[in-house]
Formats: structure tokens, sequence, C-alpha cells
């Protein structure tokens, strides 16, 4: 075990979220609550990435008063990475919505067990 | 249309078909390709009694786990063996966050030479006073272009999967979930008279203000988007139908597109060839500063609120 754990209490945190997320798509069967699962390890990934980026004593990137020294501010790639990942699991979330409305219009449930079953039966 | 050339020779010209394919007027596999109709799905009687006897056999046989000890003992070892590999996954993360390098410490590895490039040049490289604005839209802004079309692939595969047909069987069953929304509700009418328009104005700032404080085109948008979902709450289809319709949609994404491209292809063209870009950078500080951020900005921004009405307008009725 290292030294840093209660250091990095936020990545910590971070990695909690992400295997709580984790647990969602494998215990629960709704396919509602699985996406909320998988939105759940999104957020995790950006509590992770924050903190990464996150240097004590240092303000948020935008100058001010034209202090452009590297001491001054924290790291800005980060928050570059985090607004793409906000882009891709809001595409990625609205995807697997729609195709969830698409099953249930076709199948009347959202239990994925009854779901498969059916599948299997129709032979595909 | 051409005068010179009668209807027939025109037809035959490139201009002719590059416009109808413009158009999208012909259908190109139409007639060219051998296809049939898909038919459409229909569940007969019998099927469908048969999928009520499926459920319930499925009820009582395979989920009644006071009988079935089979499945019982499956899904015992299923939901064991899931929180076990959890619990692993969870220590072994933490395991190694244990020696991850400090939280907020300034010589971690990940606060090499490229942040530090950023902050000291890119006010003088890219004109923008955020920086984090300048990065993603100066030196990384392919990639904020790939963003841009993730969000258009996705709204236009949502309108693939849930654009319900005019007159169609599926209408039917979405006019009966509607009934019980509100309509015509005072009090959400009088709250949204005066807040859609500070929100839209929000929104506005939000956007044109991007290179200069927090915000910019993705955050911006929503925040536009958010106040057009709430004015169609509180007013219905029929008003925003005036302002928003599916044709607005298609323009709105397509020029915004078409001109990120556009600029950033003439900027990374002049930047690789040594070329002088003609585009001032302006003083840092002022709106009109910082060269094309500012227009990448408005294109993101249209983008990203024309798909988050378009995503809420698909999941709730299906069409505009």
């Amino acid at each position: 075990m290292g030294a840093n754990l209660l250091v990095n209490y936020g990545e910590a945190v971070a990695m909690l979220l992400f295997v709580i997320g984790f647990t969602n798509l494998l215990l629960q069967k709704n396919l509602i609550k699985k996406i909320i699962g998988l939105n759940i390890m999104d957020s995790a990934v950006y509590l992770f990435l924050a903190e990464k980026g996150y240097i004590e004593g240092r303000t948020v990137p935008i100058v001010v008063n034209g202090v452009q020294d590297v001491e001054a501010y924290i790291n800005p790639i980060p928050s570059g990475l985090v607004l793409t990942g906000i882009v891709v699991s809001v595409s990625v979330t609205a995807l697997m919505l729609s195709l969830t409305i698409r099953l249930y219009r076709r199948y009347h449930t959202l239990d994925l067990d009854e779901i498969s079953t059916r599948l299997k039966k129709e032979g595909l | 249309m051409s005068r010179l050339k009668p209807r027939e020779e025109y037809e035959k010209t490139r201009a002719f078909r590059f416009f109808r394919w413009l158009s999208g007027s012909k259908d190109p596999y139409l007639g060219e390709v051998e296809m049939k109709p898909q038919e459409e799905w229909k569940e007969e009687e019998s099927v469908h009694l048969d999928h009520i006897h499926d459920h319930q056999a499925l009820r009582s046989r395979i989920y009644d786990t006071e009988h079935n000890k089979k499945i019982l003992f499956f899904y015992k070892l299923y939901k064991l063996a899931a929180v076990l590999f959890c619990v692993g996954l969870a220590a072994l993360l933490l395991y190694t966050v244990s020696y991850l390098p400090k939280t907020g410490a300034a010589d971690r590895p990940a606060n090499n030479e490229v942040p530090a490039r950023y902050i000291e040049k890119g006010l003088q490289e890219t004109g923008a006073v955020n920086i984090v604005t300048g990065m993603i839209l100066d030196y990384r802004a392919f990639d904020t272009f790939g963003e841009s079309n993730v969000l258009f692939v996705a709204t236009v595969t949502v309108l693939i999967l849930l654009h319900a047909k005019k007159n169609g069987k599926g209408e039917e069953e979405q006019e009966n979930d509607r009934i019980f929304e509100p309509k015509n509700d005072a009090i959400l009418q009088a709250g949204a008279t005066i807040l859609v328009p500070v929100i839209m104005l929000f929104g506005v700032y939000i956007v044109l203000n991007g290179h200069l404080s927090p915000g910019g085109g993705f955050s911006g948008g929503a925040v536009i988007g958010a106040g057009l979902i709430l004015y169609l709450n509180a007013f219905g289809f029929k008003k925003t139908e005036k302002l928003f319709t599916e044709k607005v949609y298609k323009w709105v994404s397509f020029s915004a597109l078409t001109t990120y491209c556009l600029a950033k292809s003439y900027s990374f063209f002049t930047g690789a060839n040594h070329l002088e870009s003609h585009i001032p950078l302006g003083t840092p500080g002022h709106i009109l500063s910082s060269g094309l951020i500012l227009l990448l900005n408005i294109c993101v921004g249209m983008v990203v609120a024309c798909t988050m009405y378009t995503f809420y307008v698909m999941f709730r009725k299906g069409d505009f």
C-alpha cells in the first residue's frame, strides 16, 4: 500500500464512483438503470481528470492582469479532456436511450433477460 | 435552372446531377440497386398470445426461484461473483491510487512542458484570454470539430431511430401518453415568460464570451437549448414550430459545421505552409479578438443548442 491514499482522497472517491457504476451495470436488469450506471462511470472519469489537473494554490487558467507564469495557473489540458468526455457521453446516452425506446416499443419490457429470451425464441 | 440549353440536354450535364444530389430530390439507390420493400412489423394475434404465454411461463417456471433450485443457485452465484469482482476491482484501483503522485503537487508528471507552453505562449499565439478555450479551439481545433460531428451524427441516428411516421400506428400510443402532460399551465407560462429571455441572453453571453471568461460554445449552447426546451414545455409545439423546424435544424447544423471546417482548414493550410494568416488576433480582452475563436464558438454553440433541442423533441414526440 502506498503512502498517498489519504492525500489522494479525491481520486479515491472517483475510483469508488467508477466501481459503483460498474456494479450497477452488472447487477441491474433494467436497461434504463444500466444507462444510469454508465453515466455514473462517466462522472467518475471527469472527477478523476479534474483531480489530475489541480495544483494547490493556483487559479483557473484565465489570464488576469497579463500574468503568464506557469506557476500561476493549474493544468489546462484535463479541462479540455473533460469537455470532450461530456460531449461524447451526452451523444452516447442519447443513442442508448433511443435504442432502449425502440426495444421497449417492440417487446414492451425493459428487462434484459426477458428481451434476450424472446430474441432467442425468435431465432435472432 | 439553365435556360440556354433545352431541358433534356441540361439533364445530362454534370451540374444538373450535382444540384440534384445536393437537394436530394433523387434517391441514388432507387432503381439502381435491387431492393424489396421492408415489411411492416406486425404482431399477429396468435403470436401475441404466444408472447403472453411465454411471459407467464418465464415468470412461473424460470423466475420462480422458490422451486427452480438451479436458477436460484445461478442467481446467487452470479450476484456473489459480481460483488466479489467489483470489490476486487475497487481494491485494485484504490491500491493504484495510493501510489499515484500527490494531488495538488506541482511536480506531477502530467504538468510537463505541454501545459507550460499553452500557458506561457497561449495568449500571444491564439489571442484568447481563457487558456482552455485557446487550447481546444486553436491548438486542438480538429478535436473539437470531431466532437461537433459526434453530436451531429448522434442527432442523425436518434432522428432515424425515433422519427415517428405520419399517420403511423405508433402515433396513437404517443398521443395517449401526452394526454397527461400539462397544457397551457398558467404558472409554467408566467414563469417561462420571465425566465426564457433571461436564459437565452445568458446563453448568448456565454457563447460570445467564451474566449474571455469561463464558458464557450458547448456550455452556452446547452443553456440556449435548455431555454428552448422550457419555452416548448410552456407554450407547446404550435409556437415553437414557427421558430424551429426540421429544416431549420438541417440548415443551421450544416452551415455551422461547414463554416467551422472551412475556417479551420484555412488556418491549418496557412499554418502548415508558413503562409501569413490574414486574420488579426486583436487586443486580448476585447470581444472582437483572438482571431477565429469567436466564430468557432458561435458555430459550436449553434450545433449544441440545436442538438439539445432535437434530442428533447425526438424523445418527447418523435417529430418537430
